[in-house]
């Protein structure tokens, strides 16, 4: 028995199963969490069913409740009795669920925990509508009627169908107000606050000769023209949007209007067939990855984190790579190696384990307070006292990254170099070449792939980073893109939106937990995506370049 | 037990390398001149020492290497044959703590002058290594190389080099339909031969060779030879070799060398029939090394 067990050992099978033990816990805990991730965060678009029933209170009162079943658990009795709720006597269990009600606005809150056995006459009514708004969050209740400029147009059945007309209607002008609000009237705005800056600079600079004042004050009168213009069609447009409205009526009997301006869509999901379903939740996800947050981020969708967190990963990997390249190619080409580039690789290396809020504090201290302030100064003093890249921004969130990752990439680079073969390097030396066009015609090219392998490294830790980004660029909710069609498209100095943030912020800042809790699960999941698109992109790049650069070695 | 012997046999023989070590330092250390004439000299190698950080590794070699005809150097491993080599293009330099003394004349001019550009050096004296290293290029950039190094760029010129150098190397017939593929899809003989003709290509007054055939198959090695006795009409070529069946085939004139010093050289026929130096005899004969 003991030769066996000996020979067991020595035949490497339990070190075979140890390793592929390990192989598969790490399989299952990845698996497991994106999995989780995924369920949690993409359930919430799927339209759930409407459940009405009559709530009994403690004193045999009735009250009319509807709602989505959020999240049902089973709770032990006793935790029950102890809040002083009378339990029969021998149930172990009791099954509760989280309903969310809606109608923030008419009963106050819109989550509730509801024990099943106080809920009486349950059903699922067809004509309850779900009405999804733009403030106020989701309505539930059932349509009386629908008004147009405080007249009645239809009511009873043929409501709804009025109703789904009227709502397109609305959202087309939706997106006329929106283009106009947001693209038009921000350009005015845009043009106007560079035209102010002109102004002011000359007045600095002492060249504000009555000629070019003037200019710039009829290029402002014309702005204000076209400005006006936009302003007229806009009230134009709110008054066509406002000018319908409905009444609804909700499960405990309240009668509330709602103008049809509020809201982004209304369905009734208890008689919605699978396919409508299916369409439904692809319209929701796709809301969610394209759209402006709204509500304080507890509902739309996140696309300016989405594109904030991309635009910040690639000004990155813009600073980064070449920095790290040339100290890499200092340390290893050029360097006298000794004691002195031995301090400066440890130093390297341990500057990847400084903790990255330090690096934000650092940011924020040197770039922002700085460099920005300076740089204030000497290019922008015509904007001052507001100050433009004296503040936390694009710029210096991606420098901070930058030099957060780049330990990373000499260290990758470093490697890659160590590993072209010298017979490479002598074979161009031995043509003429000198140390610089080897490095730059064969070395380079050939490193190529482990610098990618650096900068994959790189975007892998930068994309997921958030405690630097608070302190020098990212905010809970940004106006405007940081890369958009006013001149000059980059703006660097802007605040930006990222999903690491988001999460954070949708789940510790949000009023409205119950709501924004699937929301923390959705964009978690995004952020894994969207690094790994990151990822996968530049890992692509970096197998072409292995492909054609493949090593000589053996 | 198994131990008594392995010190045993090394005690010996280090007791017979010492016996030769004495042997040679009785040789006498003069250039060993070949009675060529001037204009026939291409590289004129005068008392050079050689040194890694404190160890020798050449004593006063001292030797004349005539234009336009095949040097071979042999010798056991570690004899400093290559390092001597290495020393026609100023290779060394690239190695940490190498120190040179003495001087090796090209043209009149010292390569070790300060004056020189050792860029421009490399370019005369070309130089293949052992194991073949085309760049992860495509073969015509390979060949291309040196040229766009000049910065050269006409493709015209490119055109007509890159062909010349690849018939010059005898490897033209074997690649000219697929120039743009990467040269690392060769076989070893053939990239060896691109090697060759990359070298070429720069048009270099001399050309190092050391061991260019010890990593490639009997075939390759047949070929290589074939294009050192072809390339000999115009270039100076000095080839490292440990084969002494292929120095005594391409070569005009060998140098043997033991333990960094030159032993013997002279003409190939004569010195391997009737070699001055024992030392020579016991290594081309095979009762040594």
């Amino acid at each position: 028995m003991k030769i066996e067990f000996k020979g067991w050992v020595k035949s490497g099978a339990p070190w075979v199963w140890l390793n592929a033990g390990a192989v598969s816990v790490c399989l299952i805990m990845v698996l497991g969490l994106l999995g989780l991730i995924a369920v949690r965060g993409l359930n919430h678009f799927w339209p759930s069913e409407i459940i009405q029933a009559e709530l009994v209170g403690q004193d045999g009162s009735r009250l009319s409740i509807a709602g989505e079943v959020v999240e049902r658990e089973l709770v032990p009795a006793s935790q029950i009795r102890s809040s002083g709720v009378a339990v029969a006597e021998g149930v172990e269990y009791l099954e509760r669920y989280l309903l969310k009600l809606g109608n923030r606005d008419v009963s106050g809150s819109d989550f509730a925990w509801v024990l099943r056995v106080k809920l009486d006459k349950e059903h699922y009514p067809d004509e309850i509508v779900a009405i999804e708004r733009r403030e106020w969050g989701n309505l539930y209740g059932y349509l009386l009627s629908v008004n147009e400029s405080g007249k009645e147009v239809a009511s009873g059945s043929k409501a709804w169908g009025t109703f789904q007309d009227r709502i397109d209607r609305a959202l087309d002008i939706y997106d006329d107000i929106y283009r106009i609000e947001k693209t038009d009237i921000g350009s005015v705005n845009y043009q106007f606050e560079r035209l102010r800056l002109k102004q002011r600079k000359l007045e600095l600079k002492g060249q504000n000769d009555p000629q070019t004042v003037a200019d710039i004050e009829a290029q402002k009168a014309e702005l204000e023209i076209t400005y006006q213009q936009q302003q007229e069609a806009l009230t134009k447009l709110y008054g066509e949007f406002t000018r319908d409205s409905i009444m609804v009526v909700t499960a405990d009997g309240k009668q509330v209007e709602v103008n049809l301006g509020k809201i982004v869509r209304a369905y009734r999901p208890n008689t919605m067939e699978l396919f409508a379903k299916i369409g439904f939740y692809f319209a929701k996800l796709w809301e969610f990855v394209a759209d402006d947050p709204r509500e304080a981020n507890t509902e739309g969708g996140i696309f300016p984190a989405i594109y904030g967190t991309v635009l910040m990963v690639i000004l990155m990997s813009i600073f980064v790579t070449p920095f790290g390249v040339v100290a890499a190619v200092y340390l290893r080409e050029y360097a006298k190696q000794g004691l002195i580039t031995r301090i400066v690789r440890i130093a390297v290396n341990n500057l990847a384990g400084v903790p990255s809020i330090v690096y934000g504090v650092f940011g924020l201290g040197f770039f922002v307070y700085f460099l920005g302030e300076e740089i204030d100064k000497i290019f922008f003093p015509e904007a001052f006292p507001s100050p433009t890249f004296g503040t936390p921004g694009l710029m210096w969130a991606s420098i901070t990254l930058a030099l957060l990752t780049v330990p990373v990439v000499i260290v990758a680079t470093e490697e890659g170099l160590a590993r072209i073969p010298r017979s490479v390097r002598e074979g161009s030396l031995a043509l003429g070449a000198t140390k610089f066009e080897t490095l730059w015609r064969v070395v380079l090219p050939m490193s190529s792939p482990a610098m990618m392998t650096g900068l994959i490294l790189a975007v892998a830790r930068a994309a997921g980073e958030v405690a630097p980004l608070m302190l020098v660029g990212v905010v809970k909710l940004a106006p405007s893109l940081p890369l958009d069609g006013n001149y000059p498209y980059l703006h660097l100095d802007q605040k930006f939106m990222h999903l690491g943030f988001h999460i954070y912020d949708v789940g510790f800042q949000s009023p409205n937990v119950e709501a924004a809790r699937p929301l923390v699960y959705a964009t978690a999941f995004l952020l894994v995506a969207v690094i790994a698109v990151l990822n996968f992109s530049a890992v692509s790049i970096r197998n072409h370049l292995r492909e054609k650069y493949k090593s000589l070695e053996v | 037990m198994s131990e008594t012997i392995v010190s045993e046999k090394n005690k010996t023989s280090t007791e017979h390398t010492k016996a030769h070590a004495i042997d040679l330092s009785a040789l006498d250390r003069q250039v060993q001149s070949l009675n060529i004439e001037q204009e026939a000299l291409a590289l004129r190698v005068e008392d050079l020492n050689l040194f890694y950080s404190e160890k020798q590794a050449l004593f006063n070699i001292g030797l004349d290497i005539p234009r336009q005809r095949v040097t071979a150097f042999i010798g056991p491993s570690g004899c400093g044959k290559s390092t001597l080599l290495r020393c026609f293009n100023r290779m060394n330099d690239l190695v940490d703590g190498c120190r040179i003394e003495g001087k090796i004349a090209l043209d009149e001019t010292n390569i070790y002058d300060k004056k020189v550009e050792v860029a421009e050096l490399r370019r005369r004296i070309g130089m293949v290594f052992q194991k073949p290293n085309p760049f992860p290029k495509s073969i015509y950039e390979n060949v291309a190389y040196g040229l766009r190094i000049q910065g050269i760029s006409k493709k015209r010129i490119l055109d007509d080099t890159v062909e010349w150098a690849l018939k010059g190397a005898a490897l033209w017939e074997e690649v000219k339909d697929r120039l743009y593929e990467n040269a690392l899809g060769l076989s070893g003989g053939q990239q060896q031969r691109l090697v060759i003709a990359r070298t070429i290509a720069v048009e270099p007054e001399v050309l190092l060779l050391d061991e260019p055939a010890s990593a490639l198959d009997p075939i390759s090695t047949l070929k290589i030879e074939e294009l050192i006795y072809e390339l000999k009409s115009k270039y100076t070529i000095v080839i490292v070799t440990h084969n002494m069946q292929q120095a005594a085939r391409v070569s005009d004139y060998t140098a043997f060398m033991y333990m960094g010093e030159m032993v013997e050289f002279g003409d190939t026929d004569t010195l391997f029939t009737n070699p001055n130096k024992k030392a020579t005899e016991d290594y081309i004969t095979g009762r040594y090394g």
